[in-house]
């Protein structure tokens, strides 16, 4: 990586981190451990099923809103505060920076959901009080989350880059909604012709297709995650998030900051 | 080789939501600034000092026109390793200690790693904050800050260093320390180029000013040969508690204070009021031709367009 990008993406982290983002984790690890307590008591044969399945959702949700609303800050801020004129009256190009500033924010979210990833695996060792080789398909679950944050965090960069941050955000959040629901607009757009057809399926493949990252139920049954899949959707999550930053370089590029 | 070339520099914004409409920052500008030369760039609140800075600094395009730094383009990294900026009331990762920031400025200027610390701390130390190195920029005051953005602008040991506004926000004391560093700039052979509407900070340390309003430049040239024109009057300061009638006679506009006269006399009258002091057996304290200040020159350049301006409004 070029080294002025890590010069970036480490100060982009070390803010998110004395801003207390990563204050979030104690309410996971309080939610994680009260689940695992609770769940240990009530339920009989699916403790490993529910802990599954509260612990990836609230690791995405959990990121998403991170992503979400650091996302949609980490350039407007810099330009409404200015911090970024003493930035770029250095040698660092635009491009530079946008990607940095992307970085800083992945590699926040990557440890933030480490660090959840501990708490889910020691709820699932409460419950269940050994791990089994279908737990793997909890990790490859978790690394699309990961993935899934990603295209987050570069689509709230674009939006912020030619929008207000509420905006920003609006627009972040529902594409996000939008891009869970992403199989049901592809079976819409089959079974409807004509512009209406054409328009559903541009749609659907415009909006990124977050439930193909969305295997928390396959996950929760111990079902095996095919190494097709996680080729696929890395490649997908690399491409889409590489356009949505582009589009937001572009941008910012012929940006005055007045 | 000039340190800065302006070519015909010109800035238009759109301004409006739905209507745009175009709004003229900067006329186009036309400046050559020397290398090792100190130079100020003096005009009102709006004139158009901070859009020639920013675009400069390559912070805003130009709508037409260029510029050159060193000889280099304005987008070209290797000059903008070679120069540093401080913004008008900058603003920093608050987040940061001043000891993070400046290793963070001196990592993205290309300082190599084996430097930095000593440059860093060496920094701070000029600069009076030493002490201060590993507090929270949150936890700075005003004129604190304003000495870490000088810090940050000279921190890379740049030829060209860009202040905009330096003495703004400062205490007389902070404004003294500035105007040293500028000196040691200068006496380090530095080009420095600074925006200010302080004449007299102005006046003590250029080399040579442009005076810009409304976007346009209105006038350059050498601190010196501006402030240097006599005014065709002497100054004469003597000790008496009252103006002699053969004074005033000379036409003198004389002010009393205490046992001292303070008197400016036309300078053709200089002999016939030395000759009233002899023989009054006045005794004579000093006398020396008025010369025009740099604000005079500046009112000179600005007043008939702001009376204009009232005029049509």
């Amino acid at each position: 990586m070029n080294s002025r990008i890590g010069y970036v993406a480490f100060n982009t982290f070390r803010e998110a981190v004395r801003d207390r983002v990563l204050y979030n984790l104690i309410v996971f690890a309080l939610l994680i451990s009260g689940a695992a307590v609770l769940v240990g008591e009530i339920s009989i044969d699916v403790e490993r099923l529910v802990v599954i399945n509260l612990g990836l959702t609230s690791v995405s949700l959990f990121g998403v809103v991170i992503a979400i609303f650091i996302g949609i800050g980490l350039v407007s801020k810099e330009i409404d505060r200015k911090t970024l004129y003493t930035v770029l009256s250095r040698p660092v190009r635009r491009w530079e920076f946008v990607v940095g500033k992307f970085f800083g924010l992945t590699g926040t979210l990557v440890v933030n959901t480490f660090f959840m990833a501990i708490g889910v695996f020691l709820a699932l060792l409460y419950v269940a009080h050994h791990f089994e080789k279908a737990d793997l398909s909890v990790l490859a679950a978790l690394y699309f989350i990961v993935l899934e944050f990603l295209i987050v965090c570069a689509l709230a960069l674009l939006f912020s880059s030619f929008s207000t941050p509420l905006m920003s955000a609006v627009f972040t959040f529902a594409l996000f909604i939008v891009g869970n629901l992403a199989d049901d607009l592809h079976s819409i757009a089959r079974s409807t012709t004509g512009l209406a057809g054409a328009l559903s399926t541009a749609l659907a493949y415009l909006v990124p297709n977050f439930s193909a990252f969305n295997i928390v139920n396959q996950a929760a049954h111990g079902d095996p995650v095919p190494g097709r899949l996680l080729l696929y959707n890395t490649i997908y999550a690399a491409l889409y998030s590489a356009m949505a930053i582009s589009g937001a370089v572009l941008i910012f590029q012929r940006r005055n900051l007045k | 080789m000039a340190a800065i070339e302006i070519l015909s520099l010109e800035k238009t914004y759109q301004v409006g939501f739905w209507r745009k409409r175009p709004k003229l920052a900067l006329r186009p500008l036309r400046l050559t600034i020397e290398e090792g030369e100190v130079f100020g760039f003096l005009g009102p609140n709006g004139a158009g000092k901070t859009t020639t800075l920013k675009l400069l600094m390559g912070l805003v395009s130009p709508t037409s026109g260029s510029a050159r730094i060193l000889g280099m383009d304005l987008d070209d990294p290797r000059m903008k390793a070679q120069i540093g900026f401080l913004p008008e009331q900058p603003y920093f990762y608050d987040h940061l200690t001043a000891q993070e920031l400046l290793n963070y400025y001196a990592q993205l200027s290309g300082v190599p790693a084996k430097d930095r610390a000593r440059r860093v701390t060496s920094m701070l130390e000029r600069l009076g904050l030493g002490g201060a190195a590993r507090t929270q920029l949150r936890k700075y005051s005003k004129g604190m800050l304003q000495r870490v953005g000088l810090a940050q602008a000279i921190l890379h040991n740049p030829k060209v260093v860009f202040l905009d506004e330096p003495m703004s926000g400062l205490d007389p004391m902070g404004r003294r320390e500035v105007r040293e560093l500028i000196q040691e700039l200068r006496n380090e052979g530095k080009t420095v180029f600074f925006s200010t509407h302080i004449l007299s900070d102005a006046e003590a340390l250029c080399d040579r000013v442009a005076v810009i309003h409304q976007g346009e430049l209105r006038g350059v040239g050498a601190v010196a040969q501006l402030t240097a024109q006599s005014q065709g009057q002497i100054e004469i300061i003597f000790c008496a508690q009252s103006v002699p009638a053969a004074l005033s006679a000379l036409g003198a506009q004389a002010r009393v204070s205490g046992e001292m006269v303070n008197a400016v006399i036309p300078e053709e009258q200089q002999d016939a009021a030395l000759d009233v002091l002899r023989r009054e057996h006045i005794r004579l304290l000093s006398l020396t031709p008025v010369r025009s200040s740099l604000e005079e020159y500046y009112v000179q350049k600005l007043r008939p367009l702001e009376n204009g301006k009232g005029a049509g409004a």
